[in-house]
């Protein structure tokens, strides 16, 4: 007992303070992304033709978020340095259509639930994770937000084990045609009012998956509808928890 | 060293098809039993579509491989699992992939559930729709017998996988595991490539192992192309792969230590693998090494500077490790509970040829790092780090060791990286030798990830190949919960601590 008390004495308080301030989030780290308006060369499709997704239409530059697996191709490939990665983490969107950005469009943060959402599940917000036929990235990093040094209790929020115990669902990976069963039986187990939580690449849009076949294309293709989606392959924990935090309308 | 008709091949050095002997299909069977008999692996067994089957056979102590085809008349062959257990589960993909039927298969199940890629050439006869999970299972009956039936969706943050235990009370006489919830096409994507998108399927095969499978994807297409990665870049692809092999082995002491009830290690390793992910992450902007290796060298370099600093962070994150893990290896209870749970015995995990964790663990001496060295690992060799019972107290042991080789790899690589010019940014590789075959191993926190690449006429691949440490060892989680309790299926579980996803593809 001794020793526990001494590690824990060595091993300190490491609950982060977020979201008082927020964590270091390393240099290299690839956030919502920026645009140069106007500095595209005409006729110029290079960071179209490099990303391995297609997740950018030119004529006007727009990349879509949902389908983006944040590799760089394009970053790299654009002749002008139109196109950077920053560090914002502040990903996640109520629309589908708000993951579509460009030169001049304005980043849209989620919205809040409703008035009458927000009364029922505002306070107490329990979520069961279903994997579909991702890599495990996505729900590693779901699955960290439970240790200690992010705590999501502390925001009322809960990972349970059953989808009737469940407020909503989060959906990992583009739902593969052998899981799509399981989805939706999951999902009609969730008892009403409730909520699907799309997290990355895969469950917005397929991900590296989108062409084959063996999948459905993300959970609003596969026939649920999505009231959050978190971009990333797979979104860093603090993209998963602005999300969350921002439909629990925690954050200013 | 056995002989054997299968020709030499070198781990991530391809060698033109034609050198790649073809043999009967009784040749080809009398040297695959031969060898599994005479103490070789079954690393790899496959088919494609024009009818060949190939196998890689390792003589991991002596370092060796080697690898042989042969082409058959029709879709059938008398099956080799017979005679050499570890084809059971090669047997049964092969089947499902291209309809071979492999005659007087003992246990002739789908494994991913998916439709045959001949079509119209299905190994079960199949026209309706497929469904996941649905096969006669193996069945004990008796009066006080009953089934226990878990999945595909658990009760955590975990992937789908459906589990079918025959139990008296307790008991388990027989657990059989159904996956392939998670099958999305790895290997059918990867037809045809390298596509722009194949670097990320091979990062996403197994995404928590993503530096592993990255790795072995770079290293086939640079044997492939004959190209020679720069000695620093490999180091860095081994700082990588500790990282990522530190990350998980902390994790899963953490979760092994969390499902017996001792807390304080849970919670502590819980945060400490985050602050390895972190590690990567400082190195390349990802916390699972996306976007980190790319084919020719590395697509985010290292620097001495970000080295250095990396340097100052592992010190703490390993004085922490240390501090967290020992505290679970003094609690009497929590040995009590591993030492008592998921033996496997070490002559049957040979026998179905387990590899990485379990295997060691068994005291089998085994690791690709060692036996068939790649980048930085010949000129630093490390493990294989062993136990003894096979139990769970055993891979927890495995794990500690190797986390320390991965503290002291990672030590002496980031050192010598603090210093010097990073590797310039590798130009596009040359294009890839046609008609070849290059095996590509990698030791991935897991254990053994394998990638075969087999190219055609236009030197792109005709069939490509991946088999995941999980893929071998799945089996062996089966045979580990005999005669247990089904209330420590958990446990035993984590103490394997699989991929689904780099079983289904």
């Amino acid at each position: 007992m001794i020793h526990i008390l001494l590690s824990r004495w060595r091993q300190g308080h490491r609950t982060m303070a977020y979201p008082k301030t927020l964590p270091a989030l390393p240099e290299r780290f690839r956030g919502r992304p920026e645009f140069d308006p106007g500095a595209c060369a005409e006729g110029c499709r290079a960071c179209r033709d490099a990303c391995p997704t297609g997740a950018i239409e030119l004529a006007p530059l727009r990349l879509d978020l949902g389908r983006c697996l944040f590799c760089t191709e394009c970053v790299d490939a654009c002749p002008d340095g139109v196109l950077r990665f920053t560090g914002d983490h502040r990903l996640a969107a109520r629309n589908r259509d708000d993951l579509v950005q460009g030169p001049g469009t304005t980043p849209v943060l989620a919205a809040a639930l409703g008035k009458e959402l927000m009364r029922v599940l505002g306070r107490s917000l329990k979520l069961r994770v279903v994997s579909a036929g991702g890599c495990n990235g996505c729900e590693v990093d779901v699955n960290v937000l439970g240790t200690l040094a992010w705590d999501l209790g502390r925001f009322g929020i809960q990972f349970v084990a059953s989808p009737r115990h469940a407020d909503g669902l989060i959906i990992c990976g583009p739902v593969t045609a052998n899981m799509a069963l399981a989805v939706q039986k999951t999902y009609d187990a969730v008892p009403d009012p409730k909520l699907v939580i799309a997290v990355g690449a895969c469950a917005i849009a397929g991900g590296p998956y989108l062409h084959q076949a063996e999948q459905l294309g993300g959970a609003a293709a596969a026939g649920i509808p999505v009231d959050l989606f978190i971009p990333g392959c797979p979104p860093h924990p603090l993209t998963i928890l602005d999300g969350l935090l921002r439909l629990l309308d925690k954050l200013q | 060293m056995s002989d054997t008709l299968f020709a030499p091949v070198r781990n991530g050095q391809a060698l033109p098809l034609a050198d790649v002997p073809e043999l009967t299909l009784a040749e080809f069977r009398d040297a695959v039993i031969q060898g599994v008999r005479s103490g070789m692996r079954l690393a790899c067994l496959c088919a494609d579509a024009a009818l060949n089957l190939y196998a890689v056979l390792a003589e991991d102590a002596a370092g060796r491989l080697c690898a042989g085809r042969t082409r058959l008349e029709g879709p059938r062959y008398p099956a080799l699992t017979p005679q050499c257990a570890q084809a059971h589960l090669f047997e049964r993909e092969l089947a499902e992939q291209y309809g071979i039927v492999p005659e007087g298969h003992p246990w002739f199940n789908p494994v991913r559930f998916h439709r045959s890629w001949v079509p119209g050439r299905d190994a079960w006869g199949r026209t309706g729709p497929i469904e996941p999970g649905v096969l006669d299972f193996y069945q004990v009956k008796g009066e006080e017998v009953h089934e226990v039936a878990v999945g595909p969706v658990h009760a955590g943050v975990i992937e789908p996988g459906h589990f079918r235990f025959q139990c008296h009370g307790e008991t388990v006489f027989h657990l059989e595991i159904a996956l392939g919830y998670q099958h999305r096409g790895v290997e059918r994507a990867l037809e045809g490539g390298p596509h722009p998108l194949s670097l990320k399927h091979a990062e996403t095969a197994c995404g928590d192992s993503s530096a592993a499978h990255a790795w072995a994807y770079c290293q086939a297409l640079e044997g492939l192309a004959g190209f020679t990665v720069p000695a620093r870049s490999q180091r860095v692809r081994g700082v990588a792969l500790e990282l990522e092999r530190a990350a998980n082995h902390t994790g899963d002491l953490g979760a092994m230590s969390g499902d017996v009830g001792f807390l304080p290690t849970a919670s502590f390793c819980g945060r400490i693998r985050g602050d390895w992910l972190n590690m990567t992450a400082e190195a390349c902007g990802s916390r699972l090494g996306r976007d980190w290796l790319r084919p020719g060298g590395l697509r985010m370099d290292l620097d001495s500077s970000r080295a250095g600093h990396l340097a100052e962070r592992l010190d703490r994150a390993w004085a922490d490790t240390v501090d967290a893990v020992e505290l679970m290896w003094g609690a009497a209870s929590v040995l009590n509970r591993f030492e008592a749970a998921g033996a496997v015995d070490p002559v049957q995990a040979r026998e179905i040829g387990l590899v990485g964790v379990p295997a060691r663990a068994c005291g089998i001496a085994l690791d690709v790092r060692r036996d068939h060295p790649f980048g930085p690992y010949a000129g630093h060799p490390v493990g294989p780090c062993l136990g003894e019972s096979g139990n769970v107290q055993s891979r927890a042991w495995v794990r500690w060791l190797e986390l320390a080789q991965s503290h002291s790899f990672l030590r002496t690589a980031l050192e010598s990286l603090a210093w010097g010019e990073p590797d310039a940014r590798p130009a596009a590789l040359p294009p890839l030798a046609a008609d070849s075959f290059c095996v590509s191993m990698v030791e991935g926190w897991r254990g053994e990830v394998l990638h075969l690449a087999i190219t055609g006429a236009e030197g792109r691949f005709r069939r490509y190949k991946i088999v995941d440490a999980s893929f071998h060892n799945w089996f062996g989680l089966a045979l580990a919960l005999r005669g247990e309790l089904v209330s420590d299926f958990p446990l035993c579980n984590k103490s394997f601590n699989l991929s689904y996803c780099g079983h289904d593809l």
